[in-house]
């Protein structure tokens, strides 16, 4: 049937930007005034609008995403209920818009967290510990690596295991393997015709 | 065939398509609300494939978030919002969905006008890309919020694959004392379980002060669900849902009613029926309530006093507490009575209907906004409007000193021009305090719309029962 293609995630290294907040909502992630857009492209240039700008436009060096070694690391590490407020997908498109593919954190927002997968943009869940350690790992060496194996559910750091994380098996084997939602939906056509003449 | 359920597996229940090991329950999706903002990728995604709207008749689209306030002669805040307005109206004609666009009578904020219209009606299933979607569960519905991706699988499809959420059940007995209402009931509640304390649940409200609740104030409630978190809020139907629900417009009539309220009435937990989990709020002990920080469950009594940093863990909690206060500037240990306010807003999908516009109206009337303060009152719907009208509240809020604007979501989300400016306080009866939700830089605190009119008239926070009982 028709089903449409995207980038598969299987395995990724790379190193990591902290953003150790809890509760990060999607208002922060892109502002309200940039979702008059009416495609999907060129949102990652306002990622973090109001954190990592300042009003003139100016980057705030301080800000995490902003620093030099924040430059082409493809995961995030946040706080715990990343993700919070709004359904707008926007709040992913952005996040892969601005480069980054996997987001390490304690917790996430449901709906965020269906809208970034079905982005190609992995939620990891870890636990308190492995949270702190990579904090840890990251203060002492602003190019610490990690890896997350979507097969295998695991994120190593520096090349030791550091956690397991649980992923709903279904998005995993969209996510493995490119795929999106629709193509499974659109399969089963017949199955909700029987539903609606049922309901009719 | 199982044994006693709760309402929401009853709802559940009737709308799985079908359900494979290894994937989630395809689920059956009553009614599909659509806005201009989380709509045009998804129509675009449509064109892409080839598809159609599987069922334009279950889709309802309106304009509401970035519409103009001020009367429609004057423009669209900008070239961007009204080509994304424009293009709503494009996609609804290409793909056949009924749109109630700016010239519309039923035009409205999306969760005002689905219920206004009788569109949203008890054990249905109901979408929006929209996390306030939840507002409708005030009816029995099971509704929720989307991404636009999901937004397209339900326009091809009328179908959503989802997994099945826990349920948390929320028992608030008691009576609300005068001066407390439902604003203050789910304040309270997400001060208490924090904004993640419902992920992945969805909320049964009940007990004695929930039952004893309205239409509108039962939909403030759930409405702000997802500010905990929550996939969903929702409250059993019962004769206060029918009598709101019959001779609205879609709402069955005739035999169809009588049949239809006989159905609704079975959507109820079943004695015995088991929760994930539950929490206990006693309504007779709630003040009213205002949020001092940067997210919904930072909130205390009016009364009360801004937490200090040591009252919190330390780590992750006080490090977001003293971002939070900075971020507001607000000390801590302060009294937040006496905290200054610039603006007031009346309105959004949490408090913009007829009951909230009496109770701001009612503390206005003979009173005047205090000097330098900007008050905005936003209708959640033109049907609200000309029935506010016909009531003379306009009046009230004009001779007051507030602006009487057009319906939609406004200063809410601030993508449609009113906003607050930078520094600013606002007390709001809107349901995100977020940073910069209502302008960049703005400071929100959330609030009913008693306590926001009462601030209006202060032009600082105040406890609305020290003004109740009109003008002395």
């Amino acid at each position: 049937m028709k089903r449409e293609a995207r980038e598969a995630f299987t395995t990724l290294t790379s190193t990591f930007v902290v953003l150790p907040a809890d509760n990060v909502d999607t208002d922060q992630i892109i502002p309200a005034r940039f979702l008059k857009v009416t495609d999907k492209v060129g949102l990652g240039a306002n990622v973090f609008a109001d954190w990592r700008l300042g009003p003139d436009g100016t980057p705030n060096p301080d800000f995490p995403l902003n620093r030099p070694d924040a430059a082409g690391a493809r995961i995030l590490v946040a706080g715990a209920n990343f993700g919070c407020g709004s359904s707008r997908e926007h709040a992913p498109w952005a996040l892969v818009g601005w480069g980054l593919r996997a987001i390490i954190a304690p917790s996430f927002a449901d709906i965020f967290k269906q809208n970034a997968m079905k982005n190609g943009l992995l939620p990891v869940a870890v636990d308190a510990a492995a949270h702190a350690r990579l904090l840890e790992a990251r203060r002492a060496d602003p190019r610490a690596s990690v890896t997350v194996d979507l097969p295998a559910q695991t994120v190593t750091l520096g090349g030791k295991p550091l956690a397991g994380f649980a992923i709903d098996p279904f998005a995993k084997e969209c996510l493995v393997h490119g795929v999106d939602e629709l193509g499974y939906l659109l399969d089963r056509a017949a199955d909700i015709d029987r539903y609606e003449a049922k309901h009719a | 065939m199982t044994g006693p359920t709760t309402l929401f597996e009853k709802v559940w229940n009737e709308h799985v398509v079908r359900e494979d090991a290894g994937a989630p329950a395809v689920l059956y999706v009553d009614l599909h609300l659509v806005h201009e903002v989380t709509s045009p990728q998804a129509f675009d995604g449509l064109r892409a494939r080839g598809l159609r709207v599987r069922r334009p008749e279950r889709t309802v689209a309106t304009m509401d978030h970035s519409t103009p306030t001020l009367p429609r002669s004057l423009a669209v805040v900008d070239a961007q919002a009204e080509a994304q307005l424009a293009k709503l109206k494009a996609n609804c004609a290409e793909f056949g969905v009924s749109l109630y666009d700016l010239d519309s009578a039923d035009q409205g904020i999306v969760h005002v006008i689905g219920p206004e219209l009788g569109l949203t009606q008890p054990g249905r299933t109901i979408v929006c890309g929209d996390s306030h979607t939840s507002t409708h569960g005030a009816f029995g519905a099971l509704a929720f919020g989307i991404g636009t991706s999901e937004v397209e699988h339900v326009l091809a499809t009328q179908c959503l694959l989802q997994g099945k959420a826990k349920t948390l059940e929320v028992r608030v007995d008691g009576r609300l004392s005068p001066g407390v209402g439902a604003k203050d009931i789910i304040l309270a509640l997400i001060a208490k379980i924090g904004t993640g304390g419902a992920t992945g649940h969805v909320i049964e409200y009940c007990g004695t002060a929930i039952e004893a609740l309205g239409m509108e104030e039962r939909m403030t409630v759930c409405n702000m669900s997802i500010e905990a978190g929550a996939r969903a809020g929702m409250i059993a139907p019962d004769e206060v849902t029918f009598e709101w629900l019959e001779g609205r417009r879609f709402a069955p009539k005739g035999d169809a009613w009588t049949a239809a309220v006989e159905r609704w009435r079975t959507l109820r937990t079943d004695p015995g029926a088991k929760f994930d989990a539950s929490v206990k709020l006693d309504a007779s002990a709630l003040a009213p309530m205002i949020t001092y920080g940067t997210n919904p469950g930072m909130g205390i009594p009016v009364t009360g006093r801004v937490p200090t940093l040591e009252s919190v863990d330390a780590g992750s909690d006080r490090a977001a507490l003293a971002k939070a206060l900075d971020y507001m500037g607000l000390a801590p240990g302060a009294a937040i009575a006496g905290q200054k306010v610039d603006v007031v807003f009346i309105g959004s999908c949490t408090n913009s209907r007829m009951g909230d516009l009496r109770a701001a109206a009612g503390l206005l009337r003979g009173r005047k906004v205090a000097s330098g303060v900007r008050v905005l009152v936003v209708p959640g719907s033109k049907a609200i409007k000309r029935q506010a009208e016909a009531e003379g509240l306009d009046s009230v809020f004009k001779a007051a000193g507030a602006e009487w604007r057009e319906a939609g979501c406004s200063m809410c989300i601030a993508m449609n021009g009113d906003q607050l400016s930078p520094g600013q306080y606002a007390v709001s009866t809107s349901n995100r305090n977020f940073e910069g939700r209502q302008g960049r830089g703005g400071r929100t605190l959330l609030a009913s719309p008693l306590t926001a009119a009462a601030a209006a008239v202060a032009g600082k926070v105040v406890d609305p029962r020290t003004l109740m009982g009109g003008v002395s």
